[in-house]
């Protein structure tokens, strides 16, 4: 498909045919987030590995800048990010880039063996890169910090996500969230429903319009951020991760609630 | 060129020739939900509309539903089961639930998400329509329907045509309440004697010609107070069965009671009528029934026969990789069918409850295993694997071991029923599931399912009087209630003695209160008693059977002499004593019977 618009539409994810012809024309850094052993076997031709217990280990803005750097990119660059866990492994490197202010970054729409599935091809170059100079312009509006969501949540118009499985959800959650687990976010093969069945969903579930919508999860964002994903690829880019989620929520006492006098996790087959 | 890459050359999975689902139904659902959401729909007639599409309520939490998924005659499809899976790990909590009447059940659904499982149920055919509600609902079948040494014919597809006329059918959309029929194989299978309709397979020579037919029983059912259902007549032909049926349905619509929710389903009505009088009005009524269709009604029976084809092999390996538990499993999870060199073979989860992981794992496992190329629902919480061929087992024993489906003893009393009591039902007050879970450990642990004096027994949980847990009928049944002391309560079970449901249905009686932390050293203590006064060819059923109707001759003759040894297990400790006493499984908080509004009789 030609495209003659200047600008370029950037979508939540990118189909496997583009991102094989961008391959081609060498105009995309795409980013594999999964395990270094498991890169170096082999991945998507061109890609380079930054796995995300790597990114996690500092993800200060300075650092990731200049992981960002030695990865080739700058403000310029289109990127792509792909992992073997459903996207949200990707999601979560996605959501740093732009945090630090790129703009051109999506996710692959499925995953790693997906694709090798589908016979696509791959291999295990590691390729040479030229480090590049990016900006750093911090888009605060996209990250929710505790203080900020403590005071957030009693407003009308923000919606708290909780994208923990359901069960987690029962037993603790931040008060007022509500519940909608990562997994169905997912459709068969693709790491998101496509757009119009997860307009639905949400439009359902009361996810819509103009609020503010903040998503959270047990730990570091990757399930909130697939659900960051998901709203920007339903057309509700308000948006933003509470990437300390639970884990610190829980850390700092402030207050949580549950479902009350029901043995649910009896329920459950282990 | 490895072997395994041969696999990819298996042929399409079977798909269900009845397509139960509607398109439209989840836009309709979706749409209500928001009307009721902005309040333009109230309450009642919205929890109506809700319960006729599946949605039930769920314990003290307005905001979930429990979605129940018919499987009419127990069938499934290794296409269903992949999309049960997906929706389980979607939208319930990554399990889903195997009931009594061959439902598959989904838990802690958001009320705004039900729609979005019915949406992907139509993608494989099911529905949760009439699943709930005062409608017919799930029509059951025998899991070995078609395979049992002592059947006449196969039921089944007299079981799928009869849900197939009720479904969405305008006749059964506003019942005075609930209405059931469940098909069989034979006697010894049973399940007829205690539900509204109640139908055995039978053939009769007339003529020099052999007639189909049935043995219909009418007016049975477990509940708050239970009945054993009464023949119709002696033969029932098949032209018969829908006339029959649509007869006793009508008078049930007619005449049943509608004010007194608790007292409303069709057995009060036999009971109250008597039944003579009740048989009459339903030959009656079959004359009008039949004199006054302005066309030909018939079922749609399909019996074109079954397709069985082993599926190819691709190994040549055989022998099972785990010699260990094989013959336990072999032994307490399978039977020999009629078909010569094939077996069923049964998986009981514990307290019905599987993984989304194993639903899709079982989908696999039907397609490489199963001739007949789908499943059948049990009437325990189970699901059955029909047409293995004997060569196979070993192989299928380690496919289902890996993926935690090989417990033993599905087919003996090491797998009770527990109904969802407080894990997600309004009207619990006891934790009947894990319970049952409990129960099941520890039967394993002491190797009782390898017991042959206990496999014909039973023990199914309720967590309220009422019988989801179907404790009427089992050898050693318990129903929930709260118990105390001074002012600390604990949880209590009704224990009742010697209910069956097969050519000798009788109703389980009445014993002792058994507290919840007692309930299964009481059931050790009375397998205890049973082996010291046992009689040479004596199982545990037979023995209770003449405990409870006072005809031993040992040294427990009656139920008193049988209580009088029991009761010291009753007594509770102080709370200081024994502070666990007071909690039920599953809680560390004290005890307490909070109950919401039940909705079966909505």
């Amino acid at each position: 498909m030609c495209s003659l618009s200047q600008e370029k539409i950037v979508g939540a994810t990118t189909n496997v045919d583009s991102l094989r012809s961008e391959i081609r024309d060498k105009s995309v850094r795409v980013i594999d987030v999964r395990r270094e052993e498991d890169y170096k076997q082999n991945h998507i031709p061109t890609a380079v590995n930054l796995p995300l217990a790597n990114l996690l280990s500092d993800d200060s803005p300075e650092r990731v800048l200049k992981l960002v750097n030695s990865m080739g990119i700058d403000d310029e660059t289109s990127v792509v990010v792909y992992d073997d866990t459903f996207g949200a492994l990707a999601s979560r490197v996605a959501w740093t880039l732009e945090y630090l202010g790129h703009n051109d970054v999506s996710l692959l729409e499925t995953t790693y063996s997906k694709w090798k599935s589908l016979g696509l091809e791959n291999d295990d170059k590691i390729p040479e890169i030229q480090t590049k100079e990016h900006s750093l312009k911090l888009r605060s509006e996209i990250l929710a910090t505790a203080d900020y969501l403590e005071s957030a949540k009693e407003r009308k118009d923000v919606i708290l996500v909780d994208n923990r499985e359901r069960l987690n959800y029962l037993e603790q959650h931040i008060p007022g969230a509500i519940s909608l687990p990562y997994r169905t976010l997912a459709s068969n093969d693709k790491i998101l429903r496509p757009k119009e069945d997860m307009k639905r969903l949400l439009d359902n579930r009361g996810i819509s319009g103009d609020s503010e919508i903040i998503t959270y999860c047990g730990s570091v964002g990757t399930l909130s951020g697939l659900a960051y994903y998901a709203l920007k690829s339903a057309g509700l880019p308000n948006a933003k991760l509470y990437v300390r989620s639970f884990k610190e929520w829980k850390s700092l006492s402030k207050p949580t609630e549950k479902q009350q006098d029901a043995n649910y996790w009896d329920l459950s087959a282990e | 060129m490895t072997l395994s890459n041969l696999k990819q050359s298996r042929p399409k999975p079977k798909k269900g020739k009845i397509n139960w689902a509607r398109n439209q139904e989840a836009d309709y659902f979706a749409n209500t939900v928001k009307l009721y959401r902005q309040g333009k729909y109230d309450a009642d007639s919205f929890r109506r509309f809700r319960l006729q599409h599946g949605a039930y309520g769920t314990r003290l939490a307005d905001d979930y539903a429990m979605v129940r998924i018919k499987l009419p005659a127990g069938e499934v499809y290794p296409q269903q089961l992949e999309k049960l899976s997906q929706l389980s790990e979607q939208f319930s909590i990554g399990s889903a639930h195997f009931s009594t009447r061959e439902n598959i059940q989904l838990h802690w659904v958001v009320l705004e998400d039900v729609s979005e499982i019915m949406r992907g149920l139509t993608e494989v055919g099911l529905t949760s329509r009439e699943a709930c509600g005062n409608t017919v609902r799930n029509v059951m079948c025998s899991p070995t329907s078609g395979v049992c040494p002592d059947e006449k014919f196969d039921s089944t597809p007299y079981a799928l045509a009869t849900a197939r006329f009720f479904l969405r059918n305008p006749m059964a959309q506003n019942l005075p309440r609930k209405f059931k029929f469940n098909f069989t194989c034979c006697e010894k299978h049973g399940m007829v004697r205690m539900v509204d309709v109640g139908l055995i397979p039978q053939t009769r020579t007339q003529d020099g010609s052999t007639q189909k037919g049935f043995k219909i029983f009418l007016g049975g059912g477990l509940g708050n107070k239970s009945y054993v259902g009464h023949q119709l007549e002696d033969f029932t032909p098949e032209e018969d069965l829908l006339y029959t049926s649509i007869a006793v349905v009508r008078i049930f619509d007619r005449l049943g009671d509608r004010k007194n929710l608790a007292r409303n389903r069709m057995r009060y009505l036999v009971a109250d009528m008597g039944w003579e009088k009740f048989q009459n009005l339903v030959l009656k009524e079959r004359a009008i029934v039949r004199a006054t269709q302005s066309v030909v009604t018939r079922l749609n029976v399909d019996d074109t026969p079954q397709e069985i084809k082993r599926p190819i092999r691709i190994s040549d390996e055989s022998g099972s990789q785990n010699p260990d538990g094989y013959p336990r499993w072999l032994k307490g999870n399978t039977f020999k069918q009629k078909q010569d060199g094939y077996y069923s073979v049964f998986i009981a989860q514990e307290a019905g409850d599987i993984t989304s992981n194993q639903l899709h794992a079982l989908s696999e496992i039907i397609q490489e295993f199963s001739g007949e190329g789908l499943a059948r629902a049990g009437f325990t919480q189970n699901i059955a694997l029909r047409y293995v061929h004997e060569d196979d087992l070993p192989r299928l024993y380690d496919q289902l071991l890996k993926v935690g489906l090989a417990k033993s003893g599905s087919l003996t009393m090491a797998a009770p029923i527990g109904c969802s009591g407080t894990t997600s039902c309004n009207l619990a007050l006891t934790n009947s599931h894990r319970l049952a879970k409990e129960i099941q450990r520890k039967f394993l642990e002491l190797k009782l399912d390898e017991d042959d004096d206990l496999r014909e027994s039973s023990i199914k949980i309720s967590g309220c009087p009422n019988s989801c847990g179907q404790h009427g009928i089992a050898t050693i049944g318990f129903f929930g209630g709260g118990g105390r002391v001074e002012k600390d309560m604990f949880p209590n079970y009704m224990m009742q003695l010697g209910g069956r449901s097969d050519g000798e249905t009788m109703l389980g009686v009445s014993s002792l209160r058994v507290p919840a932390k007692r309930v299964i050293p009481m059931i050790l203590k009375i397998i205890e008693l049973f082996k010291e006064n046992k009689k040479p060819d004596d199982d545990l059923k037979s023995w209770i059977h003449r405990v409870v109707n006072g005809v031993d001759d040992s040294q427990i003759k009656t139920m008193d002499d049988l209580k009088k040894i029991l009761t010291p297990l009753t007594l509770p400790p102080s709370i200081t004593e024994d502070p666990d006493f007071y909690t039920d499984y599953g809680s560390d908080s004290s005890y307490h019977t909070k109950t919401g509004k039940g909705e079966c009789a909505a």
